[in-house]
């Protein structure tokens, strides 16, 4: 990747990051550390590499996007007030009455939402949904879908992957947003669903394994899922709470709100890293 | 009485999709596996290119609809009433029914009629599950006839629809040129002492009940209740002012289904009595489907008592 795109892409990562801590902020709620550690991929796909309008959101061809995590929604929404889908300024009305913006994504009320999403395991069988119908009425657009690998957890998961697999459906990429984290401890402390690229493979899928907080490695892995001819895995290694010191891989700042002085630190931190981009 | 012709619901079910499939190209239907009961296997047979069989798998069958429906495109799932309501509830309700998509969801085999595969599979639940999904339009056709046309009805609808069927040979009740409209229930008989509000194989039943009513000097109005979501409330109010007291009968639980959607309308709207008829907060068993059908009190001479009791409770 060049040095260029590379930074600005940087940038507008950092950018959501705070939108993430600012919208997080003022809801008192939402869910800070996966939103953190997926910012990254969202803003390459949003970006660089999906066919979206901000202008026309609900163009007939474009690229889909399943956020099968919901509870990023505050990466997805800040993303998307990036791309001009809608106000930034309606980030800081998260989760508050009269927002578009639900703690979870809904498809009917957000510009750029193409599936309502939070129920963890069903995003995914929506996104092999997608991917069916652009192959069965002859489209030729691609779904992308992130989810959770805590959300591997859910039996649905596999009964998608299983059926993406049989069907070949190679217009389909799926990331697992790998920052080892749940709820209730690490992934291995609570019911451990490594390893996960062989689970993806042995379910018919391409396995792509990656630094999810890296653009070099983002961009490879999706330049490589477009000549695959099979549903593509990447199994993307990301920091829970990424650029927010405090809440890199802490397990308490999955779905906790900063108070107004980790806010600030918060803030400052990211401004700081914008600052040196500059 | 004249023999009349048997005919599965399931059955006009898997005939008006093949109807469908030659219309119209725009939708695709998905079993779990059972497309031989369902009937599904009518149409996978005719247009084997636009029929997906997920396999065992409700959950992802109904998320995968779901995508589909976000592309624009229809998409017809079918599985047993047990799993698609049941298993598959939460996906029906936050993937299908939260967006509001265009998923029409054909449930077979609902109700104690499944017989002798025993109460794993007799769903009493299952409309009184979907209809507590917001926007969700809920269908318990009484024949074959009404079956074919409900579906056709449904393709037209915009959010989803669940489709209820049975597994049971029913004794056809409406000729070919009888005109379904959704949310709209139909007076089958007049009457003017008590009303039947019945749905579902309990129709037939109901109109066996008003001839033994009829035989004892109790005028009853018959009303075939296909539509339980949206509820034809001003032909219930009707009923309620016109005729003093309701029986309502289905082949469900008591609990939540017709019986309690009838009663929320006359309760809030113009109390007077309704009695349910339908199956007592229990589990099913296994056996021949008419015996249970029996065993059960899903029959004709249960109406008539249960109208009985509602007359008696007129003030």
């Amino acid at each position: 990747m060049e040095k260029e795109l590379k930074l600005e892409l940087e940038k507008i990562a950092c950018k959501v990051r705070m939108g993430i801590i600012e919208g997080i902020h003022a809801a008192k709620a939402g869910h800070p550390g996966g939103s953190l550690s997926c910012a990254d991929i969202l803003t390459y796909l949003y970006f660089k590499k999906m066919k979206v309008d901000p202008k026309n959101p609900d163009m007939e061809n474009r690229d889909r996007f399943v956020l099968s995590k919901g509870h990023a929604a505050p990466a997805l929404y800040a993303v998307l007030a990036q791309k001009g889908f809608f106000d930034e300024k309606e980030l800081l009305n998260l989760r508050q009455i009269g927002s578009i913006l639900q703690g979870h994504p809904d498809l009917k009320k957000i510009p750029g939402v193409d599936m309502s999403t939070g129920s963890l395991g069903q995003g995914v069988s929506a996104a092999v949904g997608m991917a069916l119908s652009a192959k069965h009425f002859g489209n030729d657009f691609k779904v992308y879908s992130v989810l959770g690998d805590g959300e591997l957890e859910e039996g649905q998961v596999w009964e998608a992957a299983m059926f993406a697999g049989n069907h070949k459906l190679d217009n389909l990429v799926l990331f697992i947003d790998n920052n080892n984290l749940q709820i209730d401890g690490t992934v291995e402390e609570v019911n451990s669903p490594y390893p996960i690229d062989k689970k993806f493979e042995a379910f018919g899928f391409d396995v792509i394994c990656i630094n999810g907080n890296d653009f070099d490695e983002i961009e490879t892995a999706l330049n490589k899922a477009d000549t695959c001819d099979k549903p593509v895995a990447i199994i993307a290694k990301t920091v829970k709470g990424k650029g927010v010191s405090y809440m890199e891989n802490a397990v308490n700042w999955h779905g906790a709100a900063p108070n107004d002085e980790l806010y600030e630190q918060a803030m400052a931190e990211l401004k700081k890293a914008y600052a040196e981009m500059e | 009485m004249s023999e009349v012709k048997s005919v599965a619901t399931r059955a006009g079910y898997g005939k008006a999709l093949v109807e469908l499939g030659k219309i119209r190209d725009d939708f695709i239907v998905m079993d779990a596996d059972l497309a031989a009961a369902t009937q599904t296997g009518m149409f996978k047979k005719e247009f084997p290119d636009r029929f997906y069989d997920c396999g065992i798998a409700e959950q992802n069958m109904m998320g995968i609809a779901a995508g589909i429906a976000t592309t624009g495109k229809k998409v017809i799932v079918s599985s047993f009433a047990m799993f698609a309501a049941g298993r598959a509830f939460e996906q029906v309700r936050n993937s299908i029914g939260y967006p509001h998509l265009n998923v029409i969801i054909g449930a077979t085999h609902a109700g104690i009629s499944v017989g002798e595969d025993g109460a794993t599979h007799q769903s009493h639940e299952d409309i009184a599950l979907m209809r507590t999904i917001p926007g969700m339009t809920v269908i318990n056709p009484a024949d074959e006839v009404e079956a074919r046309k409900a579906v056709f009805a449904a393709l037209e609808l915009d959010g989803p629809v669940y489709l209820r069927f049975g597994r049971l040979a029913v004794p056809i009740v409406f000729d070919e040129d009888y005109k379904f409209e959704v949310g709209k229930a139909n007076e089958l008989r007049s009457g003017s002492d008590v009303t039947i509000i019945a749905t579902g194989l309990m129709v037939k039943e109901a109109l066996e009940a008003y001839d033994l009513l009829k035989a004892e000097g109790i005028s009853a109005r018959i009303i075939n209740m296909a539509t339980i979501k949206p509820i034809d409330k001003d032909i219930i109010i009707k009923a309620a002012k016109e005729t003093g007291a309701i029986v309502t009968a289905e082949e469900h639980s008591v609990i939540g289904g017709l019986g309690s959607a009838v009663g929320e309308v006359v309760g809030e709207e113009y109390p007077v009595p309704v009695v349910k008829l339908g199956v007592y907060d229990t589990f099913g068993h296994s056996g021949p489907a008419a015996k249970l059908l029996d065993e059960f009190g899903l029959r004709a001479v249960n109406i008539v008592e249960k109208a009985k009791k509602a007359i008696a409770l007129k003030k």
